[in-house]
């Protein structure tokens, strides 16, 4: 089955990268945004097929690789 | 003393800690990422370069390498692990030094020689130093040095602040901050001194003819320091 994770920073976190996207936004005309914060986004098909075991799995990746806590949050969805 | 240094895939600064290394007088040894165990080591040294092409964050992958876990319990027995520049960031996401590197505040990757203050010298690496302002090299693009405002006020109880950027007189303000790093801070100790993790390069400035030659003093004092 797959799972994805939607990787995405911590309120706290600076976002030099955002803010410039942002910026870069709002030159085009794109007035209205209040703020662009960027992520990351994983797609991972596993041989697992027993949804909340797979769940499980990723949770596990998601805290040892795939996200770092102390500045990222993790959201893992099913396909 | 004995010295081994970590080569990781895209590690490119392990060529540059081994002459400065055995230039002031470890016997140094290189270690491939793939080893299970390190040899017998006083000091063990993540290098500076682009480990894994800096993938997913840097320093994520090679924290996750197989010589990893003889390196992790190098340090947790007390052992001196320094890490370089993607060394620091490689400490980092082992948790063996608190925090995160994250991209320079202005987007830029800089490469120029910065002064840093010496905050500690109750530790192996600085102790008996006989300066407090250095000047030392960095090159890097995920330089800025955050954790949580609970974390760092651990890290300012526990003294483990290394090193912070300065100007040459010392003078530790914002506009001397070149990657936006909470509190100027260019290195940091683990709790107990033994694992130091810091941005600037050492190695780069051994040789009077190229660079100044606070690096020297540094490797001088730490061989030194471990007779």
């Amino acid at each position: 089955m797959k799972i994805s994770v939607i990787i995405t920073l911590k309120k706290d976190v600076l976002d030099p990268q955002g803010k410039v996207i942002q910026q870069t936004l709002d030159g085009m005309g794109f007035n209205d945004i209040n703020e662009v914060r960027q992520g990351k986004y994983f797609e991972i098909d596993t041989k697992e097929n027993d949804p909340k075991k797979a769940k499980d799995k990723v949770e596990e990746m998601c805290k040892k690789l795939l996200a770092n806590l102390v500045i990222e949050n993790y959201k893992i969805i099913e396909v | 003393m004995k010295s081994s240094v970590i080569t990781f895939p895209g590690s490119n600064c392990d060529r540059d800690m081994d002459v400065a290394l055995k230039q002031f007088g470890f016997k140094n040894k290189m270690v491939w990422h793939n080893d299970a165990e390190i040899p017998k080591s006083d000091l063990v040294v993540l290098p500076g370069g682009f480990s894994y092409g800096d993938y997913l964050r840097c320093g994520s992958m090679a924290s996750k390498s197989k010589i990893m876990n003889s390196v992790i319990n190098f340090a947790k027995s007390g052992g001196l692990v320094m890490g370089i520049c993607n060394g620091f960031q490689i400490l980092v996401e082992t948790g063996l030094v608190p925090g995160v590197l994250l991209r320079n505040k202005y987007l830029e990757f800089i490469c120029k020689n910065v002064f840093v203050k010496i905050n500690d010298k109750k530790n192996t690496y600085f102790k008996n130093i006989n300066k407090d302002i250095v000047e030392f090299h960095i090159a890097h693009n995920e330089g800025n040095y955050f954790c949580t405002k609970d974390q760092i006020k651990e890290i300012e109880d526990n003294h483990q602040i290394a090193i912070n950027y300065c100007n040459k007189d010392g003078i530790i303000e914002d506009q001397f901050n070149p990657n936006g790093s909470i509190k100027n801070i260019a290195g940091i100790f683990n709790k107990e001194k033994n694992v130091l993790g810091m941005m600037p390069h050492p190695e780069r400035m051994i040789d009077s003819s190229l660079s100044g030659e606070d690096g020297s003093l540094f490797f001088k004092n730490l061989i030194n320091n471990l007779k």
